[in-house]
């Protein structure tokens, strides 16, 4: 059994190539989660919009893709668009797939944020003189930041999940690499190594999570 | 007291506003001069918020016009970011950005709307903060701060800005009974040094001692005018009268 699924000599031999997909894993991770945040922040600053044709096009768009399956869309990109002539390579697919999906996630927790924050700050901001932009800026995102961190972290959490998806348009990422090593060694080892490295990564990040939904319970009371 | 100069620093002419089917104002005039004291007193929803809020523009009139400092704010040419720099306003809830220090609150206009470098910005936040007496608390969050102190860091947001007039919304309702006197204190230096204010408040005795105008407002419509010893003392209006001696019941 372990030597099945835990055997040393396969997983030495496969170690440099799960590393390379770890690093590239950290790297799309680094790459797709501020794309999504930025989506986000521009999705959550458009929502504060009271103008029905901004209103109504932003809620379909939102809709549209968190309901989409990200790996749909993915798919759709890599292998569909190209019959349109446009063709994006595996990374630039993943980039695409991942700001419009994760983006509109952010984007309805960060709404929500901006929802938390009282109107009288954005008043108190404009009565000063700053522009809805400034005062949205330096007065309300810092403090809807705050208010939905757990939020914030646990999308986070989904989107570094989310990365092994890059797997089916090839691209070296931590699973892609595993499922190389597995199909040459012919054994699961590198695949039980990939899981343990994902759980090493996110692990750290759920504790901080329950961490800070503890003390916003406890600032609650 | 000092009399009313020429020209009104603040001129608002038969301003209206509907929220939906409600009339909440209903052609109000309101003319302020330099260095007036202006205190509107009147039941809740008689109005007086929302003309307050619509001399800053905060609240959109429906229609009329609203003249500060020879600007018409209801111009669509007219840059209200600009024009608000010399309209300073003071909330009831304070509204301090909790995420900022005290002096954070005073200098962030300064610096991304007066374009103030930050060392200059700092220095007149630091002044603004020593007028209000809280030379020593420009580094405290507001929540480390009492309400009143917290009013006060509001007040030095505001004059910081050096504004010609300031807008009070009812600045003393949300405090503690012993916090009030120490906000009342800045309020009356700050008419002493001449500012321009427009007070919608209960304070009488405040509004007895500093006051060169009272508005009685009801239902939308500013109902009497006149110096506050004869609105609380002799009022000519039945419901002016009705209201004051509600008040000095409580």
């Amino acid at each position: 059994m372990i030597e099945t699924f835990l055997n040393a000599a396969i997983l030495k031999a496969a170690w440099p190539i799960l590393l390379a997909g770890l690093g590239n894993t950290l790297a799309l991770s680094l790459l797709v989660v501020p794309l999504g945040l930025a989506g986000g922040v521009v999705l959550a600053l458009l929502s504060t919009v009271r103008v029905q044709w901004v209103r109504w096009p932003l809620m379909a768009w939102v809709d549209f893709f968190r309901a989409f399956p990200p790996l749909v869309l993915l798919i759709f990109l890599y292998a569909g668009l190209p019959f349109a002539g446009l063709e994006m390579g595996g990374f630039g697919c993943v980039a695409v797939a991942f700001f419009l999906n994760t983006g509109a996630y952010y984007g309805e927790v960060l709404r929500a944020g901006i929802e938390s924050v009282p109107a009288g700050q954005i008043e108190a901001a404009r009565s000063t003189g700053l522009s809805r932009l400034q005062a949205l800026a330096h007065v309300v995102l810092p403090q809807a930041v705050r208010n939905v961190m757990p939020d914030l972290l646990s999308n986070t959490l989904e989107v570094v999940k989310l990365t092994s998806l890059a797997s089916v348009v090839a691209l070296p990422e931590l699973l892609f690499q595993a499922r190389q090593a597995q199909s040459l060694t012919y054994n699961p080892t590198p695949i039980v190594a990939a899981a343990v490295i994902y759980f090493l990564l996110l692990w750290p990040v759920v504790r901080l999570l329950s961490r800070l939904e503890n003390r916003a319970l406890a600032g609650r009371r | 007291m000092t009399p009313p100069a020429a020209t009104p620093i603040v001129r608002a002419t038969a301003i209206h506003k509907h929220f939906g089917a409600l009339h909440v104002l209903k052609g109000v005039d309101l003319e302020v001069a330099e260095r007036e004291l202006v205190f509107v007193i009147g039941p809740s929803g008689s109005g007086k918020s929302t003309l307050l809020r619509c001399l800053n523009r905060l609240e959109e009139p429906s229609s009329g016009s609203v003249v500060v400092d020879g600007i018409d704010l209801l111009d669509p040419r007219t840059d209200i970011n600009h024009a608000r720099q010399r309209i300073g306003m003071v909330f009831q809830s304070f509204n301090l950005y909790p995420h900022m220090t005290a002096l954070g609150n005073v200098t962030l206009a300064l610096r991304k709307v007066a374009g103030r470098g930050r060392a200059e910005a700092d220095a007149i936040g630091q002044a603004a903060l020593a007028r209000v007496g809280l030379a020593d608390r420009a580094g405290h969050m507001p929540a480390q701060l009492s309400g009143g102190q917290q009013q006060r860091v509001a007040i030095a947001r505001a004059i910081a800005l050096e504004p010609r007039v300031m807008l009070f919304d009812e600045p003393t309702s949300a405090l503690d009974p012993e916090l009030v006197g120490s906000v009342l204190q800045v309020m009356r230096e700050l008419r002493e040094s001449g500012m321009t204010m427009v007070v919608v408040s209960h304070e009488m005795g405040f509004a007895r001692a500093a006051a060169d105008r009272v508005l009685f407002m009801d239902e939308g419509m500013i109902v009497e005018a006149g110096p506050p010893a004869q609105i609380f003392a002799a009022p000519a209006q039945e419901r002016t009268r009705a209201f004051i001696s509600q008040i000095k019941h409580h």
